[in-house]
């Protein structure tokens, strides 16, 4: 553009001089006519005798008038082209200047020269530019640090999201997820109907749909609920629901609505009316464990008091009955046997009770689960810090999990160590931590020397303990019954010890210690988050016409034991990796190996490495396509010559009843479209021309991770041909030559 | 004139009970063990009222009261519910569906005596003519 304007300047300033002379010319010309109509006019109404005598005076000074006339139009001609420079080609500059201060970035200066109007125009004009300038620098620095801002709020809110114990999952208003936690990946996992397949991949990934795990209506609902407490004016309107799910888990959901923030309310009227809630957020509890302690507890209670209670009839009225002095002897003998087959009834009741799991008869404190290492190194260093007294690892085991109210056990920990120095003058103590069976395991605080009569026990687990100096509330029995445990003193005639054992509970194998291993994939923060799904809203257009670069992708590979499918070639491992807004998912990958159940040849094993060994174990496709479909569900599939891994799906409909009728786009046909000249489209071939890393060639979720990153690289290039969207990347695929070949 | 009582339990335990006192009291005694021979007796021996357990097998003491109430012959059969059932909701249901009284396990003999010697005296609160006396 600017270039376009330095050359037409440069032509207008060599065009200017002809123009001049021309006009000059043109002047001249026009002043010679003009006196020699004058002239004539003059002529015309002389005398013949007047004629005669201006004859007589001009007539012999022919060459003074002619040079007279010539002088004129030689003055007019010298002040005609300044004239022309001052007021018509200066300010048609001036004009181009300002075009170029207005559309360009460079900033030409105004050529020095005398001082005139024009220059000072041009002078501030150029201020002018120069503010315009300072203001666009000014916001476009403060749009910078605003998005670094929101950028690094949205990071910390990730970070924040990702350490949080509890599921936390939000939604639009189409019930697209835009941020989940590990903890909800985790929840959502266990609610997978194959949770086994695939790490469950299929059922949480950011743009996918949150009714794929709730019922629809069920979330309406809720909103609806939110929504009208927020029309009555509500502090904070939320919801809950429980659900069961079909695996038969109880999930309780709580929603708070994200109300939509100022800039997207109407600014009419001053008063916002009723809030718009452009989002939601759930809160998920897996309430199944505390719904059947509750149930059992229930149960217990209602099988005492109700059984009770005929029992008791039964005695009481035989009882009231026996003191009849009219009873006759049979009478009274068949009123005593009541009594006591009830009284036998009510002892085989309690016997019942108490053989069973009465664990959830007591009281439950909110426990946590903690692994037992490292509560006994916290213990050791509060009971130095706190009382003086060193500390040693005895035995402690490894991997032991306990489910702990850790304050208040560290609190009698530190409580004992205290007393046993203070009463007993004991330096030193050893912790020990071990399995006692499956569901419990021993805590020992060891110490040497003098043995602790069984009453003094007793009087420390009933004293209240002290912290800080001042008494406190809680005793070490109380603490005990949190943990639903038990404490006692015990000696080691062998090895000369004595020690408190405190018995708790370990803590269920569950998820807590899945969490560790589950989340080291990659380095980088998993992508559990996309706040540009908001505004993801389709408003009914259909998918052909949506841009490439907004559609969420399911890339995919599949490795087989062979080319042909229809010649009795199966899959034997599925991989793949999702995009959503242009962004590849690590961490939501789907990968996994499937049973042929049948041979599979030395000559496969050379390319897909999976040797018989590792099948073994391993589920069918019959499992495994139901959970792919649905990880693809709501996208568009994509694949490296698509054709082959989508024969192989296409064929085995009728035998699973799974329907892969998603949109498919092919990179080996859309590279060919970039590159019409290349020779080769293989995939290595084209990561290398994109300079992308190819690493685990040749498993199908390393594949399907270069053929996502293949995509994101050709998106960009078929917009530069005018391939914008899905219906037209799908057109322009099919003309290519490559699609002419069908396997 | 003796007044016809039905008992209606499934525990041998609280019928022999039952059974007497309601003999010594003076009244007529029919004793049914289940549900569904509660009614067949109602139908067949027309009692005046029906001391009536809740859970019994075939037919609960709910569905038996309310088959009571809809038969136009014997809807008008007095019925005391016993049962082991504490909760006030049971209450409310057994006086939903019918029940002239309810009365939970245990009781006392004499207050038993007292409550069904005011119904029959067509005075439901029990309190009526205070013959408790054995």
């Amino acid at each position: 553009m600017a270039m376009a304007m330095a050359m037409a300047m440069v032509q207008h300033s060599r065009r200017a001089p002809l123009a001049v002379t021309l006009a000059a010319g043109a002047t001249a010309a026009l002043l010679a006519a003009l006196v020699a109509l004058v002239s004539a006019v003059l002529w015309s109404t002389l005398e013949p005798a007047e004629r005669q005598a201006v004859q007589a005076i001009l007539l012999p000074r022919w060459p003074l008038l002619l040079l007279g006339i010539a002088a004129g139009a030689a003055a007019v001609a010298a002040v005609v082209p300044a004239l022309f420079e001052r007021w018509i080609v200066a300010p048609a500059r001036l004009l181009e200047h300002i075009g170029i201060l207005l559309s360009t970035d460079s900033r030409p200066s105004w050529p020095d020269g005398p001082r005139s109007v024009l220059r000072d125009l041009a002078a501030s004009v150029d201020q002018l530019a120069t503010q315009r300038d300072q203001l666009k620098s000014d916001m476009s620095r403060q749009v910078l640090a605003a998005s670094f801002g929101i950028e690094q709020e949205r990071n910390r809110l990730a970070a924040l999201m990702s350490e949080l114990q509890q599921s936390v999952v939000v939604c639009n208003l189409d019930g697209r997820i835009l941020l989940y936690n590990s903890r909800a990946k985790l929840q959502f996992r266990a609610l997978s109907n194959a949770p086994k397949l695939a790490d469950g991949a299929e059922m949480i990934g950011l743009g996918r749909s949150i009714y794929a795990v709730f019922d629809r209506n069920v979330v309406a609902h809720a909103l609806e609920r939110v929504h009208q407490q927020m029309q009555r004016g509500a502090l904070h309107p939320s919801a809950q629901f429980v659900t069961s799910t079909a695996l038969g888990q109880l999930l309780r959901a709580r929603m708070a609505a994200v109300r939509a923030g100022p800039a997207a309310l109407p600014a009419l009227g001053g008063l916002p009316s009723v809030e718009a809630i452009d989002s939601f957020v759930l809160l998920l509890d897996d309430i199944t464990d505390e719904y059947e302690r509750q149930s059992e507890r229930d149960r217990l209670l209602h099988g005492l008091t109700d059984g009770s209670r005929g029992s008791l009839a039964n005695l009481n009225t035989a009882v009231e009955l026996l003191d009849d002095p009219a009873l006759q002897a049979d009478m009274r003998d068949r009123l005593i046997n009541v009594v006591r087959e009830e009284a036998q009834a009510m002892v085989r009741r309690l016997d019942d009770l108490t053989r069973r799991n009465t664990e959830s008869l007591t009281n439950q404190w909110p426990l946590d689960d903690m692994l037992g290492a490292d509560f006994v190194q916290a213990a050791r260093s509060r009971i130095e810090s706190a009382t003086g007294v060193r500390s040693s690892d005895s035995v402690v085991a490894v991997a032991l999990w306990l489910r702990l109210d850790s304050f208040s056990l560290m609190q009698a920990m530190v409580h004992l160590a205290s007393r046993l120095r203070d009463e007993f003058g004991i330096k030193f103590v050893q912790l020990r931590l071990q399995a006692a069976d499956d569901v419990r395991a021993h805590l020992d605080l060891i110490w040497q020397g003098p043995s602790v009569s069984t009453e003094t026990v007793m009087s420390w687990e009933l004293d209240p303990m002290s912290s800080n100096g001042e008494p406190g509330l809680l005793t070490i029995r109380d603490v005990i019954t949190r943990h639903g445990g038990e404490f006692w003193f015990e000696r080691d005639r062998v090895r000369q010890q004595v020690f408190f054992r405190f018995l708790l509970p370990r803590a269920a194998p569950g998820l807590e210690q899945q969490d560790g291993g589950t989340f080291v994939r990659n380095d980088s923060r998993p992508e559990f988050f996309d706040f540009n799904l908001f505004a993801s809203t389709v408003l009914g257009r259909e998918l052909e016409d949506r841009p490439l670069a907004s559609l969420a992708y399911t890339v995919f590979d599949t490795e087989t034991t062979g080319l042909d499918p229809s010649g009795g070639d199966e899959i034997i491992q599925i991989g793949a990796t999702r995009i959503v807004n242009g962004k590849l998912l690590n961490s939501e990958c789907f990968e996994q190996i499937i049973n042929p159940q049948r041979p599979i040849s030395e000559a496969s094993i050379l390319i897909h490495g999976i040797t018989p060994d590792r099948l073994a174990g391993q589920p069918t496709l019959d499992a495994v396509l139901p959970a792919f479909r649905a990880y693809a569900d709501d996208t568009v599939l994509v694949a490296h010559n698509a054709a082959f891994d989508m024969r192989f799906l296409q064929l085995k409909e009728a035998q699973t009843g799974v329907s892969f009728n998603l949109p498919v786009l092919d990179t080996l046909l859309l590279s060919a479209v970039v590159h019409p000249n290349q020779a080769s489209h293989r995939l290595e071939a084209i990561a290398e021309r994109f300079g992308i890393n190819v690493i685990g060639r040749h498993t199908a979720l390393g594949d399907a991770m270069v053929t996502a990153e293949v995509l994101i690289k050709l998106i960009p290039l078929l917009a530069d041909q005018g391939i914008v969207t899905l219906g037209q990347a799908r057109a322009a695929a099919q003309k290519t030559w490559f699609a002419r070949l069908k396997y | 004139m003796t007044c016809k009582i039905l008992i209606a339990d499934d525990e041998p335990n609280i019928l022999i009970s039952l059974e007497y006192l309601m003999k010594r009291e003076g009244f007529d005694v029919v004793v049914a063990r289940d549900g569904q021979q509660a009614i067949d007796a109602v139908r067949r021996e027309r009692p005046r009222l029906v001391l009536l357990d809740v859970m019994m097998p075939r037919k609960s003491g709910f569905e038996v009261c309310q088959e009571l109430r809809a038969d136009e012959q014997i809807k008008d059969t007095l019925v005391l519910m016993l049962t082991a059932k504490g909760r006030e909701t049971d209450s409310a249901k057994g006086l939903g569906v019918g029940a002239d009284a309810y009365v939970t396990k245990p009781f006392s003999t004499n207050e038993l005596v007292r409550k069904v010697r005011s119904m029959l005296a067509g005075d439901g609160d029990g309190d009526g003519d205070g013959d408790g006396a054995a």
